[in-house]
Protein backbone atom coordinates (compact mmCIF):
# COMPACT_ATOMS: atom_id res chain seq x y z
CA UNK A 1 0.00 0.00 0.00
CA UNK A 2 1.45 3.53 -1.12
CA UNK A 3 2.32 5.59 2.51
CA UNK A 4 0.73 8.52 1.22
CA UNK A 5 -2.86 7.00 0.35
CA UNK A 6 -4.94 9.70 -1.84
CA UNK A 7 -7.75 10.95 -0.16
CA UNK A 8 -10.49 12.59 -2.14
CA UNK A 9 -10.91 16.03 -0.46
CA UNK A 10 -14.56 17.05 -2.81
CA UNK A 11 -17.37 15.56 -1.28
CA UNK A 12 -18.96 13.23 -3.78
CA UNK A 13 -22.15 14.47 -2.94
CA UNK A 14 -21.86 18.50 -2.32
CA UNK A 15 -18.56 18.91 -5.00
CA UNK A 16 -21.08 21.35 -6.79
CA UNK A 17 -20.94 23.93 -3.99
CA UNK A 18 -17.40 24.01 -4.35
CA UNK A 19 -17.41 26.82 -7.04
CA UNK A 20 -20.21 28.95 -8.50
CA UNK A 21 -19.01 27.26 -11.90
CA UNK A 22 -20.12 24.21 -11.18
CA UNK A 23 -23.44 25.46 -9.00
CA UNK A 24 -24.10 27.25 -12.73
CA UNK A 25 -23.52 24.02 -14.37
CA UNK A 26 -26.31 21.97 -11.96
CA UNK A 27 -28.49 24.57 -12.39
CA UNK A 28 -28.58 24.06 -15.69
CA UNK A 29 -29.10 20.50 -15.70
CA UNK A 30 -31.48 20.21 -12.83
CA UNK A 31 -33.56 23.07 -15.63
CA UNK A 32 -34.87 19.44 -17.06
CA UNK A 33 -36.35 18.43 -13.89
CA UNK A 34 -38.89 21.66 -14.65
CA UNK A 35 -39.15 21.19 -17.68
CA UNK A 36 -39.94 17.59 -17.88
CA UNK A 37 -42.22 18.32 -14.41
CA UNK A 38 -44.18 20.73 -16.84
CA UNK A 39 -44.42 17.85 -19.68
CA UNK A 40 -46.08 15.73 -16.81
CA UNK A 41 -48.64 18.46 -15.92
CA UNK A 42 -49.15 19.27 -19.86
CA UNK A 43 -50.32 15.49 -19.57
CA UNK A 44 -52.55 15.88 -16.50
CA UNK A 45 -54.61 18.59 -17.97
CA UNK A 46 -54.83 17.25 -21.13
CA UNK A 47 -56.48 13.79 -19.39
CA UNK A 48 -58.63 15.82 -17.17
CA UNK A 49 -59.71 17.76 -20.39
CA UNK A 50 -60.85 14.66 -21.57
CA UNK A 51 -62.85 13.75 -18.54
CA UNK A 52 -64.60 16.68 -18.59
CA UNK A 53 -66.16 20.25 -18.38
CA UNK A 54 -66.05 20.18 -14.31
CA UNK A 55 -62.82 18.35 -13.80
CA UNK A 56 -61.04 20.99 -16.21
CA UNK A 57 -62.60 23.89 -14.30
CA UNK A 58 -60.85 22.54 -10.88
CA UNK A 59 -57.91 22.31 -12.75
CA UNK A 60 -58.55 25.91 -13.83
CA UNK A 61 -58.99 26.99 -10.12
CA UNK A 62 -55.57 25.55 -9.59
CA UNK A 63 -53.89 26.88 -11.49
CA UNK A 64 -54.49 30.27 -10.15
CA UNK A 65 -53.96 29.41 -6.89
CA UNK A 66 -50.08 30.65 -5.48
CA UNK A 67 -48.55 27.36 -5.42
CA UNK A 68 -49.19 27.09 -8.69
CA UNK A 69 -48.45 30.54 -9.76
CA UNK A 70 -45.05 30.11 -7.50
CA UNK A 71 -43.82 26.75 -9.51
CA UNK A 72 -44.35 28.63 -12.52
CA UNK A 73 -42.24 31.07 -11.43
CA UNK A 74 -39.63 29.06 -10.94
CA UNK A 75 -39.92 26.79 -13.94
CA UNK A 76 -40.35 29.77 -16.11
CA UNK A 77 -36.87 30.68 -14.90
CA UNK A 78 -35.04 27.64 -14.93
CA UNK A 79 -36.99 27.08 -18.64
CA UNK A 80 -35.23 30.38 -19.51
CA UNK A 81 -31.95 29.74 -17.90
CA UNK A 82 -32.06 25.89 -20.25
CA UNK A 83 -32.75 28.15 -23.56
CA UNK A 84 -29.72 30.44 -23.10
CA UNK A 85 -27.16 27.93 -21.87
CA UNK A 86 -28.42 25.68 -25.12
CA UNK A 87 -28.47 28.33 -27.42
CA UNK A 88 -25.19 29.39 -26.62
CA UNK A 89 -23.47 26.40 -26.95
CA UNK A 90 -24.81 25.71 -30.40
CA UNK A 91 -22.02 27.10 -32.35
CA UNK A 92 -20.04 23.79 -30.32
CA UNK A 93 -22.86 21.59 -30.91
CA UNK A 94 -23.47 22.12 -34.14
CA UNK A 95 -20.63 23.95 -36.15
CA UNK A 96 -21.46 24.78 -39.75
CA UNK A 97 -18.24 24.81 -42.43
CA UNK A 98 -18.48 26.36 -45.50
CA UNK A 99 -15.54 25.36 -47.58
CA UNK A 100 -12.54 26.17 -45.01
CA UNK A 101 -13.92 28.59 -42.96
CA UNK A 102 -15.99 28.12 -39.78
CA UNK A 103 -19.74 29.96 -40.21
CA UNK A 104 -19.51 32.64 -37.35
CA UNK A 105 -20.72 31.37 -33.97
CA UNK A 106 -22.00 34.50 -33.33
CA UNK A 107 -24.47 34.32 -35.93
CA UNK A 108 -25.53 30.81 -35.19
CA UNK A 109 -26.37 31.79 -31.98
CA UNK A 110 -28.19 35.59 -32.59
CA UNK A 111 -30.39 33.31 -35.24
CA UNK A 112 -31.80 30.81 -32.25
CA UNK A 113 -32.63 34.15 -30.15
CA UNK A 114 -33.73 35.67 -33.00
CA UNK A 115 -36.40 32.90 -34.16
CA UNK A 116 -37.17 32.42 -30.56
CA UNK A 117 -38.31 35.68 -30.07
CA UNK A 118 -40.60 35.88 -32.65
CA UNK A 119 -42.04 32.25 -32.40
CA UNK A 120 -42.71 33.25 -28.74
CA UNK A 121 -44.24 36.87 -29.51
CA UNK A 122 -46.49 34.79 -31.97
CA UNK A 123 -47.99 31.77 -29.88
CA UNK A 124 -48.09 34.85 -27.26
CA UNK A 125 -50.17 37.18 -29.48
CA UNK A 126 -51.98 33.94 -31.21
CA UNK A 127 -53.09 33.15 -27.38
CA UNK A 128 -54.69 36.36 -26.82
CA UNK A 129 -52.46 39.16 -25.36
CA UNK A 130 -53.99 42.48 -26.07
CA UNK A 131 -57.30 40.74 -26.84
CA UNK B 1 -20.35 -5.98 -30.74
CA UNK B 2 -23.45 -5.50 -28.97
CA UNK B 3 -25.21 -2.66 -30.22
CA UNK B 4 -25.60 0.44 -28.15
CA UNK B 5 -29.56 2.24 -27.88
CA UNK B 6 -27.34 5.58 -26.76
CA UNK B 7 -27.40 7.42 -30.03
CA UNK B 8 -31.33 7.04 -29.82
CA UNK B 9 -31.33 7.79 -26.27
CA UNK B 10 -29.27 11.44 -26.81
CA UNK B 11 -30.87 12.10 -30.25
CA UNK B 12 -34.14 12.54 -28.20
CA UNK B 13 -32.34 14.62 -25.59
CA UNK B 14 -30.69 16.79 -28.25
CA UNK B 15 -33.57 17.37 -30.08
CA UNK B 16 -36.18 17.40 -26.86
CA UNK B 17 -33.45 20.31 -25.78
CA UNK B 18 -33.60 22.27 -28.81
CA UNK B 19 -37.74 22.23 -29.26
CA UNK B 20 -38.08 23.00 -25.05
CA UNK B 21 -35.68 25.72 -25.70
CA UNK B 22 -37.64 27.49 -28.56
CA UNK B 23 -40.73 26.20 -27.43
CA UNK B 24 -41.40 25.66 -22.98
CA UNK B 25 -40.74 29.61 -21.84
CA UNK B 26 -43.83 31.04 -23.76
CA UNK B 27 -46.26 27.84 -23.00
CA UNK B 28 -45.50 28.43 -19.40
CA UNK B 29 -46.38 31.82 -20.15
CA UNK B 30 -49.77 31.15 -21.31
CA UNK B 31 -50.69 28.01 -19.63
CA UNK B 32 -49.24 29.08 -16.18
CA UNK B 33 -49.02 32.39 -16.08
CA UNK B 34 -50.82 34.32 -18.39
CA UNK B 35 -54.40 34.60 -16.81
CA UNK B 36 -53.44 34.54 -13.20
CA UNK B 37 -51.25 37.20 -13.67
CA UNK B 38 -53.77 39.39 -16.03
CA UNK B 39 -51.72 38.96 -19.11
CA UNK B 40 -54.43 36.82 -20.86
CA UNK B 41 -57.74 37.02 -21.12
CA UNK B 42 -59.77 35.09 -18.25
CA UNK B 43 -61.56 33.02 -21.19
CA UNK B 44 -58.24 31.81 -22.72
CA UNK B 45 -58.83 28.59 -20.72
CA UNK B 46 -62.38 28.26 -21.14
CA UNK B 47 -63.57 24.64 -21.35
CA UNK B 48 -65.08 24.88 -25.10
CA UNK B 49 -62.20 26.94 -26.30
CA UNK B 50 -59.66 24.80 -25.11
CA UNK B 51 -61.37 21.43 -26.08
CA UNK B 52 -62.08 22.67 -29.68
CA UNK B 53 -58.40 24.29 -30.08
CA UNK B 54 -56.65 20.57 -28.81
CA UNK B 55 -59.18 18.77 -31.19
CA UNK B 56 -57.45 19.87 -34.19
CA UNK B 57 -55.32 17.07 -35.79
CA UNK B 58 -52.37 19.62 -35.98
CA UNK B 59 -52.93 21.00 -32.17
CA UNK B 60 -52.93 16.91 -31.46
CA UNK B 61 -49.47 16.26 -32.97
CA UNK B 62 -48.29 19.06 -31.74
CA UNK B 63 -49.28 18.46 -28.21
CA UNK B 64 -47.81 15.19 -28.64
CA UNK B 65 -44.62 16.10 -30.02
CA UNK B 66 -44.37 18.65 -27.10
CA UNK B 67 -44.59 16.26 -24.48
CA UNK B 68 -42.90 13.07 -26.20
CA UNK B 69 -39.88 15.42 -26.66
CA UNK B 70 -39.74 17.30 -23.36
CA UNK B 71 -40.30 13.98 -21.09
CA UNK B 72 -37.82 12.15 -22.75
CA UNK B 73 -35.27 15.30 -23.04
CA UNK B 74 -35.91 15.90 -19.35
CA UNK B 75 -35.54 11.77 -18.30
CA UNK B 76 -32.05 11.39 -19.76
CA UNK B 77 -30.69 14.75 -18.74
CA UNK B 78 -32.02 13.37 -14.99
CA UNK B 79 -30.46 10.72 -15.19
CA UNK B 80 -27.31 12.16 -16.05
CA UNK B 81 -27.58 14.56 -13.24
CA UNK B 82 -28.06 11.88 -11.05
CA UNK B 83 -24.64 10.36 -11.14
CA UNK B 84 -23.06 14.04 -10.59
CA UNK B 85 -25.19 14.08 -7.39
CA UNK B 86 -23.32 10.75 -6.53
CA UNK B 87 -25.95 8.40 -7.14
CA UNK B 88 -24.22 5.23 -8.89
CA UNK B 89 -27.41 2.85 -9.08
CA UNK B 90 -27.82 3.67 -12.48
CA UNK B 91 -29.82 1.10 -13.71
CA UNK B 92 -32.54 1.48 -11.31
CA UNK B 93 -32.21 5.78 -11.77
CA UNK B 94 -32.86 4.83 -15.71
CA UNK B 95 -35.39 2.58 -15.28
CA UNK B 96 -37.11 5.21 -12.64
CA UNK B 97 -37.19 8.34 -15.33
CA UNK B 98 -37.08 6.78 -18.54
CA UNK B 99 -40.19 5.06 -17.06
CA UNK B 100 -41.69 7.58 -16.13
CA UNK B 101 -41.15 9.35 -20.02
CA UNK B 102 -42.53 6.17 -20.99
CA UNK B 103 -45.60 6.38 -19.15
CA UNK B 104 -46.36 10.20 -19.74
CA UNK B 105 -45.87 9.69 -22.99
CA UNK B 106 -47.74 6.44 -23.77
CA UNK B 107 -50.91 8.58 -21.69
CA UNK B 108 -50.81 11.35 -23.62
CA UNK B 109 -50.80 9.45 -26.73
CA UNK B 110 -54.23 7.79 -25.54
CA UNK B 111 -55.74 10.90 -24.05
CA UNK B 112 -55.14 13.03 -27.83
CA UNK B 113 -56.15 9.88 -29.71
CA UNK B 114 -59.61 9.55 -27.83
CA UNK B 115 -60.36 13.10 -26.44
Amino acid sequence: MSRRPYFRTVSRYGWWFAHPRYLRYMARELSSAFVGAYGGLVMFALWRLWQGEAEWNALVGFLQSPPSIGFHLVALAFALYHTITWFNVTPKAMPVQIGDRQFPGGIIVGTHYFVWAVVSLALFILAGAGT
Amino acid sequence: MKRSHKPIIWSLFAAGGTFTAFMIPVMILITGLGVPLGLLPAQTLDYESVLAFVQHPLTRIALFGTIFLTVWHAAHRLRITAHDFGIRADRVVATIFYGLAAITTLVALVVLALI
